[in-house]
């Protein structure tokens, strides 16, 4: 099917080549025609190969091959931009293109799989910063051309989408990369009405936009509306703890399309707004994936900080003890398990211990075991995050299941080792309704016969929330660096 | 609003739409190579770039289109990369790269 799409692209191409060689150049024959004619089937071929590239993900062995297939589709785009008329000089734009080019091939390349949230958010904030500046430019040269009898209405609201949108998700791209890097503190950062604000600053947001629109030349109100933007990047994410940063990543992909649509209904162009339709919708799923996996609304994720100290925490660990394993002990039960499952969190990732994790496995596996891996769609700090660590430790992907599949075979799993994962496996998310997260679906590890639970010391998760599971009867506690644990685990487990 | 505007409003919501039916259908194992992807392909505002940067619209909407040609070839060149990098890492059990046959064991 895609191969079939991508021959029937190829004459297109020439087509275009051929009608571009006879078309009499620099003159547009009627309404659509000539050179025209061609940059928009080029744009529409372009726009089916995002199509077909972002449905090959829903097969994996599908999935390279679509993806090259939007790149083909991506370059289709420039080069039709390029034959368009409009163009008039090359030099910045070959000029920039080169540059593009080798900035973001090492960022491709060389950026390590355990700093991908972080490489995602940044390059989120190169995306908007491009349409961002784009509606700027746009809105710049509009207005200076002093005989139009003003911007039209609808031309206005797209730029003002355009450069809105852009301008909060370049700063709140930002903010969430400097919290993922962790040179902004990931706790939430809040301050006494602060939602009163940042209302208000988005209700003057909307005024300005609405000003826009019938006062196109105020260009004063202009760029008081592009500064208001930045600053709800910067507040909007403030509060938003580093648990919560999967769902304002995938929120901010969803605005990020936005904006290049909106640039796409500023210069009339439907390859744009196809292209940024189609993220905006991904990032929206992926982000209504993320909130129901935690079991809260939109709304409370980007203002659940607000007014709730972090006081919060159903029950407390007073009386109770947890017990601690040695390494020792610890690999005597993982070497003669029949049936084990890991659980890892965003610790692994920290510890960047997925290859000593794939190295257990393999030993047990050795050894008559069998293994798998149980992934929660919020564990670590973007949507899929332990799937692609472990897919990079050689982790075969069959082996990974999402918590809907496994959640039903605990009962019958021999010893579940939980590497790093705190509230994704923490009861209380059941039993205890004065918790914090109770009602998020979890994965149900305390079903398990015994459990190993690998973590640096006793203090609680990112939520703040004490873990009844570490003092269940059947969870043993291997207290450590999740690298250095496993490491001291895998060597035992070869002594036996 | 003129009609080429309606005809645009019909692209963005129908497009929406089909992004909204092939996305809810990636599975959670491959989200991350899916935010890699639209990342890359956000990197369309290249398209509106290069309209910036070589329109001769004066100096100033030059260099923005410049930049802007700049961060949204860096976008499009590292996303497709690195999402290409990702998928080429997720593999079966089997080690064979394709092959819909469900035996396992081969491995050992």
């Amino acid at each position: 099917m895609s191969l079939l799409l991508f021959l029937a692209g190829l004459p297109t191409a020439a087509a275009a080549a051929y009608l571009l060689m006879t078309a009499p150049s620099g003159a547009a024959l009627d309404a659509i025609g000539g050179r025209e004619l061609v940059v928009q089937l080029v744009y529409l071929v372009s726009s089916v190969l995002f199509v077909l590239g972002l449905r090959s993900l829903t097969k994996i062995d599908q999935a390279r091959r679509g993806m090259q297939l939007a790149a083909l589709g991506m370059m289709f785009a420039i080069v039709g931009t390029m034959l368009n008329q409009g163009i008039l000089t090359f030099s910045w734009i070959i000029g920039g293109l080169v540059l593009g080019t080798v900035l973001g091939y090492p960022l491709g390349k060389f950026v390590p799989m355990t700093a991908m949230p972080q490489r995602i958010a940044f390059s989120h904030m190169f995306g908007a910063l491009a349409a961002t500046l784009v509606g700027v430019g746009e809105y710049y040269h509009s207005v200076q051309i002093p005989d139009a009898q003003g911007i039209e209405r609808f031309k206005m609201a797209a730029i003002g989408f355009e450069v809105l949108f852009g301008s909060l998700t370049v700063t709140g791209s930002f903010m969430a990369f400097g919290k993922l890097q962790e040179f902004i503190t990931g706790r939430p950062i809040t301050f006494k009405g602060q939602n009163l604000f940042n209302l208000a600053l988005f209700a003057s947001a909307i005024v300005c936009f609405l000003w826009l629109i019938f006062n196109p030349f105020d260009v004063r109100v202009f760029y008081i509306m592009l500064a208001i933007g930045f600053a709800i990047g910067i507040l909007m994410v403030l509060p938003i703890g580093g648990a919560d940063m999967p769902v304002v990543v995938s929120l901010l992909n969803s605005y990020a399309g936005l904006a290049a649509s909106a640039t796409g209904f500023a210069i009339d162009n439907n390859v744009l707004i196809i292209a940024g339709a189609l993220d905006g919708a991904s990032g929206f799923i992926l982000s209504m994936v993320m909130s129901k996996a935690m079991n809260r609304s939109f709304s409370n994720v980007l203002f659940g900080a607000f007014g709730s100290p972090v006081t919060a925490s159903g029950k407390t660990s007073e009386g109770l003890v947890a017990r601690s394993i040695s390494a020792e002990d610890a690999a005597v039960q993982l070497a003669y398990a029949g049936r084990v499952v890991f659980v890892p969190g965003y610790g692994m990732a920290v510890a960047q211990a997925q290859h000593q994790v794939r190295e257990l496995a393999e030993l047990i596996e050795k050894n008559g075991g069998e293994v798998k891996f149980a992934i929660h769609p919020v564990a670590g700090r973007m949507p899929g995050h332990m799937n692609v660590l472990l897919a990079e430790a050689n982790v075969p992907y069959d082996k990974m299941y999402d918590m809907d599949e496994i959640n039903e075979s605990f009962p019958e799993t021999d010893v579940v080792v939980v590497i790093g994962a705190n509230d994704v496996v923490n009861p209380a998310a059941k039993n205890d309704k004065a918790s914090p997260i109770y009602g998020m679906p979890i994965l149900n590890v305390s079903a398990a016969r015994n459990i190993i639970v690998l973590k640096r010391g006793m203090n609680p998760g990112f939520a703040g929330i004490e873990n009844e599971l570490f003092f269940d009867e059947k969870t043993s506690m291997l207290f450590g660096d999740a690298k250095s644990s496993l490491t001291k685990l895998v060597s035992e487990v070869k002594a036996l | 609003m003129t009609a080429t505007q309606i005809i645009q409003l019909y692209v963005f919501i129908l497009a929406g739409f089909v992004g909204f039916l092939v996305i809810t259908k990636v599975p959670p194992l491959l989200h991350t190579p899916l935010m890699a992807a639209t990342n890359a392909i956000s990197g369309i505002s290249l398209v509106g770039s290069i309209f910036l940067a070589g329109g001769q619209y004066g100096t100033v909407a030059t260099i923005l289109g410049f930049i802007a040609v700049v961060c949204a070839m860096t976008n499009v060149v590292g996303g497709f990369i690195i999402t290409d990098r990702m998928l080429s890492m997720f593999k079966r059990a089997d080690s064979k790269p394709t092959g819909p046959q469900d035996t396992t064991g081969g491995a050992a």
